[in-house]
């Protein structure tokens, strides 16, 4: 990572800060190594040891080889190369499409005043936290002929899957965006359209440079979203639109062909590592300290009747209404229909048991309770963890080396949203046996479902807090270490209260994460502790009405606990009058 | 910035992390509390802790009456926990991959398409217990070989399945046979799922298998292609989108499913079902349980798999997981007669042909089906 211009210009303290800088930059290690150590065990080393146990090849002795010919064998398939375009195109698309239509929702949603915004805010997460098993059968059900979108012919398209994609991904846009959004200080663009500029040129002159690292930082997380996506490709695109964690998936639980898989996992490496970079050049490059100010002085009430208003509303209200609510409009509806076809309760009723032909081993409730239980203990690990690296990832050392260290970090903490989770799942099997001399078996105690939720957490959170705090112009730190501050009293009062208005959009994305993580934890499921998701996914698998209705109902509890979940994290952000910069 | 301040600063911080960390382990420590009160509700009390804890290893549809697995634990001594890491096909691949570290003591739910290749690894301690009924142990002898290493618990077919009230409006007779799928009066009709993706779509493609001869199947496959034959990748889907049959607005009346199926579109009145099982296409799947090798308490597991081939748990098999009773002695709800029977005549493919040749199959049904 490169310099940003305000650090190197920036002011230095007086006196040799050599000794100084040495036992700052040992803090700052030892603030990065818990993250590390927590990455490190809980992904990395899964993961490495499956995709080694790809290349290493039993010798019939007893001992293992090293076999790399899986990747020309792999790499000389054409699917291969055709799944690895469908990877990028897909991904592609839906990231340029989420951001695109994301932006004005940020705009609407963050910059504008409006009766119901925190409703409309929190509604516009659900999709994020959706069982993609239910997402894709809701959204099938509109594509099939004689559904309601039966006339477009998007069954089994491209379209399709993008389409989804961006359904699942836009809050990413919209929250990430307008997190920084509502706190830029809208004095620049003022002036700007005070000396003649139109609003789009402000806009494009002013404050979308500003907006720019945030920007980056939501594709980053969508790219990888949408390039490891699977539930959802599957089902709308079919095996024709395989991608490369559609691949690994069925190389890995169906054919157990862990020589393929590991190619395909260090492919996806690759691609994802790609991204990666790419979003951190484009940040560094537009990242520079912001004036930030509060939100109250930011936003501004609604005009619709001023075009830079009514633009941004038309399409946030065209992508609301028809790409958000109307496939979850329907399976609301139907969630709302007895077995006889006639309006009623009857499925949330059924709620408290354990279904038709008893489909389960616990109730949907008692399903609910440990999915709030685990997801309360996955939010805190992932504040924490996620809260250090981006302390430290916002900071600017001196020596090109530690900014280096910083970058990678950064970079580090995203790998699990890129990394698929059958890996990650089938790894977490062959390592945490008693690992590192514990005497407990973490792949069956149930401990390790809150862990595997938080890792995949992390980078949200990582996301969320650091375009806030990086920000931060260092001066202010400067200042007030000059004034006779002791660095954690800078940390208190400068960092502190910025970084805290973050917390709570890092808060409820890091719990809606959890609540609705599928993948990894479908691994470790114990049926006494099932959680709310993988109940869905059991009673979606049983014929019957009343299971099919009660998985419906199921999902609509998991989309309001999630809505309200982000509505209650956008009111715990400190937006106390006397922290403003 | 003086020294003293910076050494200050490092303490702050290794405090912090220390800080972290102990937070790291409470919050474990706490939730491993919550996982373990969960557990002595559903488990038993400690003081049946003479035969130590078994761990049960299963795929997620794993379902038992309240009180059956509680009598087991209060006569054996034993404490049953359950582990559900997947579905069929995914278990048998955990458990080759933990071979070395197995995820329990005890496995059920491996079927007769997976239990060669986990017999092959080496994964089971070979265990049965005596006198075990014919009508079990057909399943795990001659075609259905499983080595003496599996115990057969029950049985079930994957079948295609008819929407009746659709048949009987449009006047087109039902169909009744692989071959009539190929029809034209047929066309655009049928739903199945991906043998890639999906445990009935293997099932089925095993009956086209058994069926139509190892050379013989792709020819029909062709043919089921160019009839209109809609593939999707997981039975939720092809059930709840496409099959007219689930109600659900569906435009397919014919949908892969299993002979079971019918009886959850039993008529409100209960006399009749509105769709129905197709009992010549069907393919038997066959479920086991068995011992893991290296199982912390192998006495422990051997018992399970008893207490799996009771009569006290094949009794609970029909209503619990909507399969048939290994052990043919075993009472079968009336109703099962009239809208669930079994086939009589599957189709069938010896397990170790299965597991030899499994991969290459679907290989060969992707490249002339979805191409």
């Amino acid at each position: 990572m490169t310099s940003p211009p305000v650090a190197a210009r920036s002011w230095r303290a007086p006196g040799g800060a050599s000794a100084g800088s040495l036992g700052r930059g040992l803090g700052w290690g030892l603030a990065a190594s818990v993250p590390l150590v927590f990455l490190g065990v809980f992904f990395a080393w899964p993961v490495v040891s499956l995709v080694f146990q790809g290349f290493f090849a039993d010798d019939g002795a007893g001992g293992r080889v090293l076999d790399l010919s899986g990747f020309a064998e792999v790499l000389s398939q054409q699917r291969t190369w055709r799944v690895i375009g469908q990877t990028l195109a897909q991904a592609t698309v839906g990231t340029a499409l989420a951001v695109l239509l994301g932006l004005p929702g940020a705009y609407v949603l963050y910059r504008c005043r409006f009766p119901g915004r925190t409703l409309v805010r929190g509604l516009v997460t659900v999709p994020f936290v959706l069982p993609t098993v239910v997402v894709g059968v809701a959204f099938r059900a509109l594509f099939v002929p004689g559904g309601l979108l039966g006339w477009a012919g998007l069954e089994e398209t491209f379209v399709a899957v993008v389409l989804a994609l961006v359904f699942f991904n836009y809050a990413v846009v919209v929250r990430t965006v307008g997190g920084l959004w509502e706190r830029l200080d809208p004095r620049a663009e003022q002036a700007a359209r005070a000396l003649g500029a139109t609003p789009w040129r402000a806009f494009r002159t002013v404050t979308l440079p500003a907006l720019g690292p945030a920007i980056a930082s939501a594709a980053a997380v969508v790219f990888l979203f949408c390039a490891t996506a699977f539930g959802v490709v599957l089902v709308l695109g079919g095996l024709r639109y395989g991608t490369i964690e559609t691949e690994i998936w069925i190389r890995t639980t169906q054919f157990l062909d862990l020589r393929a898989a590991a190619v395909l996992s260090v492919l996806q490496l690759v691609v994802v590592t790609g991204a990666l970079l790419a979003s951190a050049r484009a940040r560094t490059r537009r990242e520079r300290a912001l004036h930030l100010t509060s939100e109250r002085t930011s936003a501004h009430p609604l005009r619709v009747s001023f075009a830079s208003d009514a633009v941004p509303v038309g399409v946030t209200l065209v992508v609301v209404l028809g790409l958000l609510v109307l496939p979850v409009a329907g399976l609301v509806a139907r969630s709302f229909r007895g077995p006889d076809g006639a309006w009623s309760l009857h499925n949330y009723v059924a709620l408290g048991t354990t279904g038709g032909r008893n489909a389960l081993s616990v109730t949907v409730w008692e399903a609910t309770a440990n999915s709030l239980r685990t997801a309360a203990v996955a939010t805190v690990l992932a504040v924490v963890v996620g809260g250090l690296v981006a302390l430290v990832a916002s900071r600017r050392p001196r020596s090109p080396g530690a900014r280096r260290g910083v970058g990678v970090l950064d970079g580090l903490f995203m790998l699990p949203l890129g990394v698929s989770a059958v890996t990650v799942g089938f790894g977490f099997l062959i390592t945490l046996d008693r690992p590192l001399g514990l005497d407990v078996d973490l792949r069956t105690s149930g401990l390790l479902v809150p862990i595997a939720q938080a890792v995949v957490a992390i980078p949200l959170v990582v996301r969320t807090m650091l375009p806030v705090l990086r920000a931060i112009d260092p001066r202010l730190r400067e200042a007030a270490a000059v004034l006779g501050a002791a660095p954690g009293r800078v940390l208190r009062t400068v960092d502190g209260p910025i970084g805290l208005r973050s917390l709570g959009l890092a808060v409820g994305f890091a719990f809606a994460v959890s609540l609705g993580e599928f993948g990894a934890t479908s691994f470790l499921a114990r049926p006494d502790a099932a959680t709310l998701p993988v109940v869905i996914f059991r009673l979606i698998g049983r014929p019957g009405a009343e299971n099919y209705g009660m998985a419906l109902a199921a999902s609509v509890v998991l989309a309001a606990l999630t809505a309200t979940v982000m509505m209650v994290a956008e009111r715990l952000r400190g937006d106390r009058p006397g922290g403003e910069f | 910035m003086t020294r003293s301040t910076s050494r200050r600063r490092a303490v702050a911080t290794s405090a912090a992390v220390g800080l972290l960390a102990t937070t790291l382990a409470t919050l474990l420590a706490a939730c491993a509390g919550g996982e373990e009160a969960g557990e002595t509700g559903t488990t038993g009390s400690p003081q049946a802790q003479a035969g130590g804890a078994v761990t049960l290893v299963t795929h997620d549809s794993f379902a038992v009456s309240d009180g059956v697995l509680e009598a087991f634990e209060e006569a054996s001594g034993y404490t049953v926990e359950q582990v559900a890491p997947g579905d069929a096909g995914t278990l048998v691949n955990q458990l080759v991959l933990t071979k070395d570290s197995p995820l329990g003591d005890v496995v059920y739910g491996v079927d007769n398409t997976f239990a060669s290749r986990a017999i092959e690894a080496g994964v089971f301690e070979p265990y049965q217990p005596e006198d075990l009924d014919p009508s079990v142990a057909q399943y795990a002898t001659g075609e259905y070989d499983v080595d003496g290493a599996l115990t057969p618990i029950d049985v079930g077919d994957v079948c295609m399945n008819v929407d009746t009230g659709w048949f009987a409006e449009s006047g087109v007779p039902e169909p009744t046979t692989l071959e009539d799928l190929t029809k034209p009066e047929y066309a655009d009709l049928t739903v199945v799922t991906n043998p890639a993706t999906s445990s009935p779509g293997l099932a089925f493609l095993l009956a086209t298998i058994g069926a139509f001869g190892e050379d013989g199947w792709q020819a029909y496959w062709e043919q089921l292609r160019d009839n209109g034959l809609k593939v999707v990748d997981s039975w939720e889907d092809a059930y709840y989108v496409d099959f007219s049959g689930a109600g659900e607005g569906g435009q397919r009346p014919i949908a892969l499913s299993y002979s079971t199926s019918p009886a959850f579109t039993v008529t409100e009145d209960g006399s009749e079902s509105t769709t129905a099982a197709l009992l010549d296409t069907c393919f038997r799947q066959v479920e086991y349980a068995g011992v893991l090798a290296g199982a912390d308490n192998p006495e422990g597991a051997k018992a399970l798999v008893d207490f799996l081939a009771s009569p006290e748990f094949q009794g609970d098999i029909p209503g619990q997981m909507y399969m048939y009773p290994a052990d043919e002695t075993v009472e079968i709800p009336a109703e099962w007669q009239q809208f669930a029977p079994l086939a009589t005549d599957p189709f069938e493919v010896p397990p170790a042909d299965v597991a030899e040749h499994r991969d290459e199959w679907i290989e060969q049904w992707t490249a002339t089906v979805i191409g």
